[in-house]
């Protein structure tokens, strides 16, 4: 019998605020343990949580980006449980009326064929702290506790486990391209929960759901899923019963493990969180918001295909990160040959920023100077090597394209008298196209530049060759 | 409602809370009482009113996302019954 495959994510997100959800505590990482804390978040009796404004724009923000529906009317609850992470044996989060509805996320599902992932909703609510587990005792650091936390839960869409890692990194593309968040797999930034369950073909009713938990990778995701939708296939075929449970990842045995099923463990117990009032969003700021959102992966892509005239393949690896994006685009921007400026970026650029693990954004060598260096080897005022040399020093140094092959004594010939004696020579092996410009096919002169700049090795002056060909030529037409 | 009972023994273990023979005894008949309330209030006409989670038409209370200085290590680890290099110490969780 065949089996059907069923996933679904619930993935963490921490917002990229300046202080937490509930208070001013900053939210920075790397802080010594306990250190970013207050009454509020370590939730001491008679304190009173006050809203973080921009946590709640940049979720609404997230929601508009994701094509969800702003509820008009949305509220907090208290989650109720015990954990020596959470302080007030309650988290504040919200249940039934969370801020954004439905929505979905565009997945690449292989083969270029593209398939929408749907979201049930996005909701806020605040971190917990951290565990340090140790021999014979747990550590707590707090710091945090309280950091605006958004939750996207998708509708279970995803058939394997690729599809969930593309919905992943298309999601991570997305909010890195909002801003919302910095995204640090490494820093917990993200954070991703994946439900899954196996079904006979033809069984409408999804199969017994089990959770996994602690992947700290999108690749551990991937592993995870394989392992764990493998061990219910083989379950099911055997007739073994599939229990619902949470399940805990364990990379290095590289299997899942049931989690000590913590008795009642799902009965929170949510209820109105009595000391936030609800948010109640204006449609005007609502809309004002969402002409606010910046061009999105698939806008961009589209576009420089448009404006820049350059081929699917390039806009595609050009658009991946915004911050290559938006390099290119000011690169790009008045360069006589956008397509030059997408080889450069394509190349050399991500060449040597993946060599050094280097952000776009750190790099010496600027737009201008990319446009600068891009057009000095198009008109062949060096040659292609040269100019990756040129490039090689900007990486490093920074400066200017054409100060660098002045300095180096890279730069193109001028002597007129040997230019002279190269054009005679290309005139008299290229009749064809030199009797072509005679008769007024303009064209037929940028050839001849080329012959003369092929003959110079790319060095001659390119102006000047231009000139004493037309002296040789006579003008277009036979006129001069 | 006849089935609006409550578990006491359900929800005081969820609660953390232990409580004697008596005791319980005590919450199931407080705790019916607050339920019998309950329903009498069912019994209102409320058409035209929508559901609410505060008494108060107040929303909207937002504040700026800017930092403010929280507590002093000492005085924080002064409140746990155990700390070791900064952190709160706890039985170990077992998952």
């Amino acid at each position: 019998m065949k089996y059907l495959t069923t996933i679904g994510l619930e993935v963490h997100v921490q917002l990229k605020t300046r202080s937490k959800m509930f208070c001013g505590c900053p939210t920075g990482p790397g802080a010594p343990p306990n250190t970013q804390v207050c009454p509020v978040c370590l939730g001491y009796p008679g304190t009173l949580p006050v809203m973080n404004g921009e946590a709640i724009r940049l979720t609404v923000m997230t929601g508009l980006m994701l094509g969800c529906a702003i509820s008009p009317y949305s509220k907090f609850d208290r989650k109720n449980y015990f954990y020596p992470d959470m302080p007030k044996n309650y988290q504040i989060s919200q249940f039934d009326k969370p801020l954004c509805l439905g929505g979905s996320v565009e997945i690449d599902a292989g083969g270029g064929a593209v398939k929408a992932v749907r979201l049930t909703r996005i909701h806020l609510e605040e971190d917990v702290g951290k565990c340090i587990h140790q021999a014979r005792r747990s550590g707590v650091d707090f710091n945090r506790a309280g950091v605006p936390l958004m939750e996207i839960v998708t509708e279970p869409d995803m058939e394997t486990p690729d599809e969930a890692f593309a919905f992943l990194l298309a999601l991570k593309q997305m909010l890195l391209y909002l801003g919302v968040s910095d995204c640090n797999l490494e820093e917990g930034n993200l954070r991703c929960d994946v439900n899954c369950s196996v079904r006979p073909e033809g069984q409408a009713e999804l199969g017994t759901k089990v959770e996994i938990k602690n992947m700290n990778t999108f690749k551990g995701v991937h592993v995870a899923l394989q392992y764990e939708l493998d061990r219910q296939l083989e379950a099911v075929r055997t007739g073994e019963r599939i229990v619902q449970e949470t399940r805990r990842w364990e990379p290095e045995a590289g299997a899942t493990a049931p989690m000590r099923s913590k008795e009642q463990a799902h009965d929170y117990r949510y209820f109105p969180e009595p000391d936030l009032m609800p948010v109640v969003l204006p449609p005007a700021q609502v809309e004002a918001w969402r002409a606010a959102l910046p061009e999105l992966p698939r806008q961009k892509r589209e576009r420089f295909a448009a404006q820049y005239g350059i081929p699917e393949y390039d806009a595609r690896v050009l658009a991946a990160q915004k911050a290559v994006a938006d390099y290119f685009d000011e690169a790009a921007r008045g360069a006589s040959n956008p397509k030059l400026i997408s080889n450069w970026v394509m190349t050399e650029m991500l060449r040597r920023l993946a060599e050094r693990e280097m952000d776009i954004r750190d790099c010496k060598v600027t737009p201008a100077a990319l446009r600068e260096l891009a057009a000095l080897a198009e008109i062949q005022a060096i040659n292609s090597n040269t100019a990756k040399e040129v490039f090689a020093i900007l990486f490093e140094q920074g400066g200017d394209p054409a100060a660098v092959v002045r300095e180096r004594g890279w730069g193109q010939n001028s002597d007129g008298d040997a230019i002279g004696a190269l054009a005679d020579r290309v005139i008299a092996e290229n009749a064809k196209s030199a009797d072509d410009y005679r008769r007024g096919k303009e064209a037929a002169l940028k050839f001849l530049i080329g012959q003369v700049m092929r003959l110079s090795q790319g060095k001659a002056n390119p102006q000047m060759a231009t000139e004493k060909l037309v002296q040789r030529l006579g003008r277009p037409g036979g006129t001069g | 409602m006849a089935s609006d009972t409550i578990d006491v023994t359900y929800v005081a273990r969820l609660a953390r809370l232990n409580l004697s023979a008596d005791e319980r005894a005590a919450f199931q008949s407080q705790l019916g009482q607050i339920l019998d309330y309950v329903q009498a209030i069912r019994g209102v006409d409320v058409t035209g009113v929508e559901p609410t989670a505060h008494a108060i038409r107040v929303q909207n209370r937002f504040r700026e996302d800017v930092t403010a200085d929280g507590l002093a290590m000492d005085a924080i680890l002064a409140n746990a019954p155990q700390h070791s290099d900064s952190q709160f110490i706890v039985p170990r969780i077992v998952e």
